[in-house]
């Protein structure tokens, strides 16, 4: 049963480059700073792949697609399925095909959310508004994912609970809330992120250990169970949310690795935007 | 029963059968006795080919002379009279002709006469619980008995306990009318309140066991002698059955009572073909299945059959098959009722099995929804399981081509599925179901049942009843879950069903979310299955230290059968070597059922049934063994096994209750009511078990329901008020969790107070019943559907019955809903009060003992507890007399012996109004400390129910004494209180259930907390209540020695008879 490992076992991360064009959506103008962008990532992909020690893929950046680097919305990753999303904004679905490419590399199996146009017209689903927690699946419904999309995941990890849960206007399910740990929810502080908080824990049967920063950016980390059977927890450094550290601390042999994502950060991103993490050990 | 004369005659009946009934050949055999035993025997040896032990057949044997007399009378007046005659072994042979091989079987294990007659007795004595039941039965087959001449000692035997002294042949014809028309007329008049239902189906049954058991000596051995007789009852049933229609077929014999043969689907497809009186309870049948299927963690499981509307629909055992399945037909299904959250902890490996059996089914059938992965992974351990280690050579790829993992199934699930069962080799069958299992449970809709319904706002979701809780989906999507700690109150009015729900720590009131269902059924059934999975599974009460070694209940109250604590509490004294089964499932469920089955269903059940099961469980074995001879003479057997079945559940004293009940009785002959009330009493007092309080419970509730049930549904009534009765008990349960919280909120309504907890439950019921009763009213439904929505309606009620939990038993399900509102009315204020004397001299059975530990105490000293001392003693239930209006003395202590169960609807409505009235009452007076003593008998006015059907009134005697210390204004507000525990320790004498409340309240920035615990012992006469109270006490103290007690209510209830003896 996929759910038979607890939550954070990957040996795969799958990431794409900062294309040129990053920060350049809707020919808005962003102070986005490239090249921070590209050291950030850098450092992100070097950590996962010599700290936490998961092999890494990186497809290319593609210029066409300026945001194609948050590949976590485009693809949901659990056991050896992926699902394929259909992100809210019609020039993001392009993303998918090189994700798709890769997933199917893996010996994954690639489930459409839109292959076919019967049930799930109108869906749409990213990634970032989808927690996994080793043991269910919580959906925000947000201005990019809407019940349709959700009912897709449902229907695609069937054994698994999925519920949706509501998201402040403008927030993604992830901008507020990540996985700490097997059992460790990380939760934003804010009266937003709570209301989340509280229809989680009325939806779950499970117990979730609650790890509450008093920062915002601080709620999105990525925590990895490496093949070295090691905690790991990539999470934004003091300079970005000076308040949480001390909670992390918290977290006891855990290895923390500060990962600077303040870039990616301006442009709604998070820590976890840039990965697709992936568990291609056979566990049964 | 009657000797072999008895034979003749019924020899001679048997030939009249045939002539009218179709099955011809049923006659032939019947004719000859001889002949017929010569036929049982060899059919025996084909049918029962396998272990029919002696000890177990004889016990069987006896119970299908009985049923087969039973059957023999409804098939025809003439025959019945015959039949009783004739002895079991004739009627075997006879229908063993029919039967086929394996009924054949069970007939020859009865021809073994002496052998049967032997165990006969034992098995009676055993079942004591199953004979109070079975003496219900017993009352309608003792009817029938007596209609026969043969049956004549028996019959006479039974006549006295119920009390009717019924002509033989008018019992016959009764029987049958009964059989027709519900028992109405025949029931009617030999069913006294409480029979209710089981009356009806005792009297079929019972009249044989009664017959059996009481004359349990003489029966073995008329039993022998009977054996021949029987036989030609048998044969003689075949008639009847015939008239019946359905399935019964030439293999019911009946010479008394009409045969049913019901097919149970088993979890591996195969077929189940049971033989059973037509007014057999669903226990019956559930020993049967269980009996066959040498299961003994039968708890999680349950007897499932389509209702008219093609709705799954669970059979419940305490009532008769008939009256549930209505017109549907006998066929039924064996499956897992309640999901065990961690099938790991099942202590049998034959229960994880039949439970990967159900998983199995559930995932094919698409119930399940699993990945492709977890398809080929549970696919893999079912081969593992069932095939043993791959073998390349041996296995091809298609050689699970036969097999079904999923609802759809493709090649590459298929090759998966091989690979991973490569990966298996070396594991056992138990170890791949467990490991089947434990990846099963992890599912996400793991023994969830989904239920259609629209939101408030008409969209469509699905409710989904488990363990945890309800589960609200939309599409895949879960979108909301109400764990049941969450959960207040559970109702349902017409097609609506409500949930009342626990205001969270920043709220201040709770609030109602309401679904709509389908129809009113639906909304039922929804709200029942609430019940019971909330029964099962939250009452487990974690906290509960077992004090008894034996079995801990949590509240039964709705739910009939044992929560999964008891269960498990239970599986732990099982000690046997693990049964061997053999698992053939797989490929039959996956192709659908085959004939075939059947074999494999009596494999199980030869093997097991004869000597092996009795031996096994004592109860259940007991029943079991009759059970076993009866399954095998299908026709004959049935009936009467139905009998034995009930007593194998209640196991208790039943030749002693017979007996009791038949001093009653004769004391009380005159009156139906009285007849009512020996069965009532002679139930409770041998049956320390939750069976026989249920049993007891649910003819008062059974009443109440008739009441009901009448005023809607006169025709139904009968049948109808008896499953509602039984149906309202249940919601009673829900009930008390619910008022928990009510009380809380209702605080504010009535600055009264009126303390739930005051409520003393009977002897038999306890405390718990009295919420069931709240409840009651929400779920009456069953039967008078009609008049359940009403009661919905009624649900605010106003009246603050603080009816005992008797009294709220019998009560209509209005009073029930009252009593709730009432309660939430009542505001738990904490006193700070000296402990009031623990000194209860009552030596009441119940006793409740609050505590109250006011942080802060509030202003008012007065508590006005007095209402909730209300005790409504239900005794019986046909008549709601709101007695209660006892004085409420004083402050605190109000006692209210009610005796409900006004069956008749109008009735229970004016007792409800009445009640309100009483119920403000009692809210008045505030008073310190104050002892009332209230001894109420509630004997006349019980049979109120329909004219057809008479109720059985149970005489109790209720003496309530308050302690309170002085209390101050609950009028503040009432939080809701929580149910923190529900136990129920049972030993050999006294079943002692404790429950208790913890409310907490703030009033001007103090908080207080207030616990309530109700304690309710139940037990034989014999039991020191005094010690027991005075125990209770003292271990209250001891866990919350920061408390002080401010009141102590005694509420004793003695049934007359027990009175007597007192």
């Amino acid at each position: 049963m996929a759910s038979v490992l607890p939550y954070g076992c990957f040996t795969h991360a799958v990431v794409r480059g900062i294309p040129e064009t990053f920060g350049k959506v809707d020919n808005e103008e962003t102070t986005t700073d490239l090249a921070k962008a590209q050291r950030q990532f850098g450092v992100l992909t070097g950590a996962l792949r010599q700290k936490v020690g998961l092999q890494l893929i990186e497809i290319p950046a593609d210029p066409e697609l300026p945001e194609s680097w948050r590949i976590e919305d485009v693809a949901v990753i659990q056991g050896d399925t992926a699902l394929i999303t259909r992100p809210f904004k019609q020039q993001r679905r392009r993303e998918a095909e090189a994700v798709r490419r890769v997933m199917s590399e893996l010996n994954l199996t690639v489930v459409e959310l839109g292959a076919e146009e019967g049930g799930s017209v109108g869906a749409t689903l990213e990634g970032s508004d989808v927690l996994f927690t080793g043991r269910e699946f919580f959906v925000g419904i947000s201005s990019h994912t809407n019940h349709r999309g959700a009912e897709v995941l449902a229907d695609t990890f069937r054994d698994f609970t999925v519920s949706t849960v509501p998201v402040c206007v403008g927030t993604r399910l992830k901008n507020i809330c990540s996985m700490g740990g097997p059992d460790t929810i990380i939760i934003s502080n804010s009266d937003g992120a709570k209301k989340t908080l509280r229809m989680m824990e009325q939806l779950t049967d499970h117990h979730y250990e609650v790890l509450t920063v008093p920062e915002g950016a601080a709620a999105n980390c990525v925590y990895v169970r490496g093949p070295s059977k090691m905690d790991f927890l990539l999470h934004p450094p003091t300079e970005e949310c000076p308040d949480s550290v001390p909670a992390f601390q918290k977290l006891t042999d855990y290895t923390l690795l500060p990962t600077a994502c303040s870039e990616a950060s301006k442009l709604g991103g998070h820590l976890s935007s840039f990965c697709l993490l992936i568990n291609r050990k056979p566990y049964f | 029963m009657t000797t072999e004369v008895g034979s003749e005659t019924e020899v001679r009946k048997e030939p009249e059968k045939a002539e009218e009934q179709p099955a011809a050949p049923e006659s032939e055999p019947a004719a000859t006795n001889q002949t017929d035993e010569a036929k049982a025997a060899e059919q025996s040896a084909n049918d029962h080919p396998a272990p029919a032990t002696d000890s177990a057949q004889a016990p069987a044997e006896a119970k299908e002379k009985q049923e087969e007399a039973q059957p023999a009378d409804n098939a025809t007046p003439l025959e019945g009279e015959d039949t009783p005659a004739s002895p079991p072994a004739s009627e075997k042979k006879g229908i063993s002709r029919f039967l086929p091989p394996w009924l054949k079987k069970q007939k020859s294990q009865s021809q073994v006469g002496p052998k049967e007659s032997q165990a006969a007795p034992k098995e009676e004595a055993g079942v004591a619980s199953v004979k109070e039941e079975d003496g219900e039965k017993g009352e309608q087959a003792e009817a029938e008995q007596t209609s026969s001449p043969t049956a004549a000692q028996p019959q006479v035997e039974e006549e006295k306990i119920n009390g009717e002294p019924k002509p033989e042949q008018k019992e016959e014809v009764k029987s049958e009318e009964k059989e027709e028309e519900n028992h109405s007329t025949g029931s009617a008049d030999t069913q006294p309140a409480k029979e209710e239902k089981a009356a009806e189906e005792s009297q079929e049954k019972s009249a044989a066991e009664e017959s059996q058991e009481k004359s349990a000596a003489e029966e073995e051995t008329k039993e022998a002698e009977e054996g021949g007789e029987e036989k030609k009852d048998e044969e003689e049933s075949p008639k009847p059955e015939g008239g019946h229609s359905f399935i019964k077929s030439p293999l019911k014999l009946t010479k008394k009572v009409k045969m049913v043969m019901c097919h149970v689907t088993m979890l591996d497809g195969s077929q189940f073909p049971c033989e059973v009186e037509k007014r057999a309870k669903g226990q019956y049948l559930f020993f049967k299945v269980y009996e066959a299927l040498n299961l003994l963690e039968k708890d999680y499981f349950g007897l499932s059959y389509k209702d008219n509307a093609d709705q799954t629909c669970w059979l419940d055992p305490t009532k008769e098959i008939k009256r549930q399945i209505r017109n549907a037909t006998w066929q039924f299904a064996f499956n897992v009722k309640f999901y065990p959250p961690d099938p790991s902890q099942l202590t049998e490996d034959i229960t994880r099995y039949l439970l990967c059996l159900q998983l199995r089914q559930d995932i094919v059938s698409g119930r399940l929804p699993c990945s492709f992965v977890t398809h080929s992974l549970l696919g893999s351990y079912a081969l593992q399981a069932e095939l043993g280690d791959h073998d390349s050579g041996e296995h091809r790829l298609d050689y699970i081509s036969d097999f079904q993992f999923a609802p759809s199934q493709t090649k590459e699930m298929e090759e998966k599925v091989v690979e991973l069962h490569k990966t298996h080799r070396g594991m056992t069958p138990a170890q791949a179901d467990a490991q089947f299992l434990e990846n099963a449970k992890k599912l996400s809709m793991y023994g969830v049942d989904l239920h259609h319904a629209k939101d408030s706002e008409g969209v469509d979701i699905m409710l989904g009843v488990c363990a945890n809780g309800l589960l609200i989906y939309k599409d895949r999507l879960r979108i909301n879950r109400f764990a049941w700690p969450k959960i207040l109150k559970i109702s349902y009015k017409r097609s609506n069903f409500y949930i009342k729900i626990r205001p969270g720590e920043t709220e201040q009131f709770e609030s109602s979310v309401g679904f709509k269902l389908p129809n009113h059924r639906a909304a039922k059934r929804v709200w029942k299955v609430c019940v019971e999975n909330h029964t099962f599974f939250r009452l487990m009460t974690p906290e509960a230290p077992i004090k008894a070694k034996f079995l801990t209940l949590g509240s039964k109250f709705r739910y009939s059968g044992r929560t999964q604590a008891q269960t498990r509490q239970a599986s732990t004294l099982i000690d046997r070597p693990a049964p061997y089964f053999e698992r053939t499932s797989s490929k039959r469920i996956s192709r659908s059922l085959d004939g075939a089955p059947m074999i494999n269903v009596t494999e199980p059940q030869e093997s097991a049934p004869t000597s092996g099961e009795n031996g096994r469980e004592p109860g259940l074995e007991l029943s079991s063994d009759f059970k076993v001879e009866e399954e095998p003479s299908e026709g004959a057997a049935a009936t009467p096994t139905e009998g034995t079945e009930m007593k194998g559940d209640e196991p208790d004293s039943s030749q002693q209750d017979l007996d009791k009940t038949q001093e009653d009785v004769l004391k009380h002959q005159a009156s139906i009511s009285e007849l009512k009330r020996s069965f009532m009493e002679a139930t409770p007092e041998p049956r320390p078990s939750q069976w026989e309080k249920r049993l007891t419970a649910s003819p008062a509730t059974s009443l109440r329901l008739q009441a009901q049930g009448s005023a809607d549904d006169k025709q139904k009534s009968g049948e109808a008020a008896w499953q509602a009765a039984e149906v309202e008990i249940e919601e009673t349960v829900v009930v008390k969790e619910i008022r928990v919280a009510p009380k809380g909120s209702v605080t504010i309504t009535t600055p009264e107070v009126i303390t739930p907890v005051a409520v003393e439950s009977e002897v038999e019921k306890p405390k718990d019943e009295v919420m069931e009763e709240q409840k009651r009213p929400v779920s009456m439904s069953s039967d008078s559907e009609e008049e359940e929505e009403e009661e919905a309606g009624e649900y605010h009620p106003q009246v603050t019955v603080s009816a005992s939990v008797d009294q709220i038993k019998e009560e209509p399900e209005e009073e029930g809903e009252e009593e709730e509102e009432q309660q939430v009315n009542e505001e738990p204020v904490a006193e700070p009060l000296p402990e009031p004397v623990v000194e209860v001299k009552a030596q009441p059975v119940p006793a409740v003992v609050e505590e109250n530990s006011a942080t802060e105490p509030q202003l008012a000293p007065v508590a006005e507890e007095s209402p909730e001392d209300i005790l409504v003693t239900p005794d019986e239930a046909p008549n709601g007399h709101a007695e209660s209006p006892e004085g409420h003395q004083g402050p605190v202590a109000l006692e209210e012996e009610e005796e409900e169960e006004p069956r008749v609807n109008g009735d229970a409505s004016h007792s409800e109004t009445e009640r309100l009235p009483q119920v403000i009452c009692c809210s008045e007076p505030p008073v310190v400390k104050t002892e009332m003593v209230t001894i109420s008998d509630t004997f006349a006015a019980q049979k109120t129910e329909i004219a057809t059907k008479e109720v059985p009134i149970v005489h109790t005697e209720t003496k309530t004494i308050t302690y309170e210390a002085a209390q101050l204004d609950g009028s503040g507000d009432g939080e809701p209180g929580v149910l923190m525990t529900a136990q129920t320790i049972t030993s050999e004498s006294l079943c002692t259930t404790t429950t208790t409340h913890i409310t907490k309240t703030l009033k001007g920035g103090l908080s207080e907390t207030r616990i309530e615990k109700r304690i309710v012992i139940t037990g034989d006469s014999d039991i020191d209540h005094d010690q027991a109270l005075a125990q209770a006490i003292k271990e209250a103290k001891e866990q919350h020695p920061d408390m002080s007690v401010t009141r102590v209510v005694v509420h004793k209830e003695t049934e007359l008879a027990e009175e007597g003896e007192d």
